[in-house]
């Protein structure tokens, strides 16, 4: 039954690249994007793939599903290998590049859905079914009858994800699905993909620069640095790991001196003469409640906010880490 | 219920593009004359040169009017249905072929289907009309024999085509930004085919008779309906084996395709 959905073993892909060199001359040479990675994601599980830019999230992606050929190692995409497979997996997979559209910009959303119906091969009671399920809970209905050109950018991402889901694939690849989008449209997206998966126990795959994607999301995160698997396992782990911690920011009514011996935090700073004063603590240890109760039984408390570690700065922890 | 057939995606996708193309009338009327216009000039053209001289590469212009009906027919038909492969670097560049490859079909056919262009039938409209007078002219009658060679030169002209827009397509993955160099193989390969291949010397009777077969496509035939013996190299018997032509060049496309798309880097992050 614990078939991976996802197994890939060594796998790398190199790019050969044309540069000019210090004297001048072009110089080829090959560039690993992915450098020997291995990993395997269970059914059911929601894995965030995270990592900077070129750090060779999209090009495993891209291999997961058969669009780039890897230079070595193996891969298999629900039991199959992409390459030969393609397009059996393709029926068994949705994949939203959050970038590029795979809907068709000059025709009404309703007919985007159709067409996809059609290539999918789904019957007609099943494709309606699933389409009005999934304009529902995406909350699409007024959006139907707009050419998608005419979407704005969180109408569209929903509508890229009701499309990559509408063959009810067992794996669903999200490539920087909140990307761009406000407050509101990430919660909503979030919600529905929280419920879906709940109740189809759809696979997840999703890479992100939003911490808040992984935590709402994601039970185990995979970090990959320049090519390489930094870190395999849960966020609070990942935060352990690294030490990134949350900060409590807390400008007081009256300059105090720095706020030591709170207890789970370490005090990070202080401005304006003790008026605003920093404080990590970790979330595992403690949390944001009790160390701001601590904080106001010492100095009255005018405003807060709380800074979360983004995903930036945690790989380039635990790249240092590495060493 | 059934499941729907293979053919329906498809079927579902070329409606919706004709129904885009349709939905602006106006547009459409002017990309349609504009097409038009377009295929009269190269007819034109023709015209201009028969004016001055009678016979050139031993075909009259009532000979020449038929070469030019068949190629181009030909030609205008794989325009049809498989130029918008062009499009190819523009969806490799923005990274939107990917989509295809997400797709539970092969790529090649989707891209085949993903567009056609209606206003190019103006293109084959004016192309059938010429091939027609010239029949006329030439005085060929419409038996059985002068029939088949018709419908095969036409049939398998626009198999080769195809092909030609297939290859042109596949060195895309190869050589981003080189549009003229791809045009060269079809566009060029279009004319060289309206072209008498008598006047050709040697390397291009060989380059265009065998590696890029497109003598098939309307020398040939045009020769054959004519009983015409034609030159050295390219008697006019091949004209029944432009099947067999088309089969090469198909070959050709294919495997140069799959060689591309392995090559395929993908576009962007």
């Amino acid at each position: 039954m614990n078939e991976a959905v996802i197994d890939i073993e060594d796998l790398t892909r190199t790019f050969s690249v044309k540069r000019r060199g210090a004297d001048g001359r072009r110089r080829r040479s090959t560039l690993a994007a992915v450098d020997a990675v291995t990993f395997r994601v269970l059914p059911g599980e929601s894995v965030g793939y995270i990592g900077a830019n070129g750090a060779g999230k999209s090009t495993t992606i891209k291999m997961l599903c058969g669009i780039l050929v890897p230079t070595s190692g193996r891969v298999r995409t629900c039991g199959l290998d992409p390459l030969k497979n393609r397009r059996d997996l393709a029926r068994r997979i949705g994949v939203v590049f959050g970038q590029r559209s795979q809907l068709w910009w000059d025709l009404p959303l309703r007919e985007s859905f159709s067409i996809l119906a059609a290539i999918h091969r789904l019957d007609a009671a099943t494709a309606g079914r699933r389409t009005a399920q999934l304009v529902d809970q995406l909350e699409m209905r007024p959006t139907l009858d707009v050419p998608v050109r005419q979407l704005s950018l969180g109408q569209r991402m929903r509508a890229e994800i009701a499309a990559a889901l509408l063959h009810s694939p067992e794996l669903l690849i999200l490539d920087e699905p909140t990307i761009g989008l406000d407050v509101v449209s990430k919660a909503r997206l979030r919600e529905f993909l929280i419920s879906e998966r709940a109740s189809r126990g759809t696979t997840l795959l999703l890479t992100t620069h939003d911490m808040g994607d992984i935590e709402r999301l994601c039970e185990r995160v995979l970090v990959v640095d320049h090519g390489r698997l930094a870190y395999d396992g849960t966020l609070p782990g990942l935060a352990t790991t690294v030490g990134a911690q949350r900060v409590l920011v807390v400008d007081l009514m009256q300059p105090r001196p720095d706020l030591l011996g709170i207890p789970g935090t370490t005090h990070l700073g202080a401005e304006a003469d003790g008026l605003r004063q920093r404080l990590g603590f970790d979330a595992a240890a403690t949390t944001a409640a009790d160390v701001l109760a601590a904080v106001a039984s010492h100095a009255e408390i005018r405003d807060l906010s709380i800074e979360e570690p983004d995903i930036e700065d945690v790989v380039r922890r635990i790249y240092q880490s590495m060493g | 219920m059934a499941e729907p057939s293979a053919w329906s995606p498809y079927a579902a996708v070329l409606a919706s593009r004709m129904r885009a193309q349709l939905s602006y009338p106006t547009g459409f009327a002017l990309d349609v004359m504009g097409s038009l216009l377009i295929a009269v000039t190269e007819f034109g053209e023709v015209w201009v040169i028969f004016h001055n001289v009678h016979v050139l590469g031993g075909l009259t212009f009532d000979a020449v009017l038929v070469l030019f009906g068949l190629s181009n027919l030909g030609f205008g038909t794989a325009d049809l249905l498989f130029g918008h492969l062009d499009t190819l670097p523009v969806f490799i560049r923005a990274g939107t072929l990917d989509a295809f490859y997400l797709r539970p079909l092969p790529v090649l056919t989707q891209l085949m289907t993903s567009e056609l262009d209606l206003r190019r039938i103006a293109r084959m409209v004016v192309f059938a009309i010429t091939l027609v007078v010239g029949l006329r002219l030439s005085h060929v009658s419409w038996n059985l024999h002068n029939f088949a060679l018709v419908t095969i030169s036409v049939v398998f002209g626009t198999v080769i085509f195809c092909a030609l827009f297939v290859c042109a397509a596949s060195l895309q993955f190869f050589l981003i930004n080189a549009p003229e160099l791809t045009n060269s193989f079809t566009y060029g390969g279009s004319y060289a085919s309206s072209q008498p291949a008598a006047i050709f010397p040697t390397p291009l009777k060989l380059l265009f008779g065998f590696l890029v077969p497109v003598v098939f496509t309307g020398y040939l035939p045009t020769l054959a309906l004519l009983h015409l013996p034609g030159p050295e190299l390219l008697p006019a018997w091949l004209a029944w084996l432009t099947p067999v032509a088309a089969l090469w060049v198909w070959l050709v496309a294919l495997v140069l395709w799959r060689w591309g798309t392995r090559h395929y880097q993908g576009g962007g992050g």
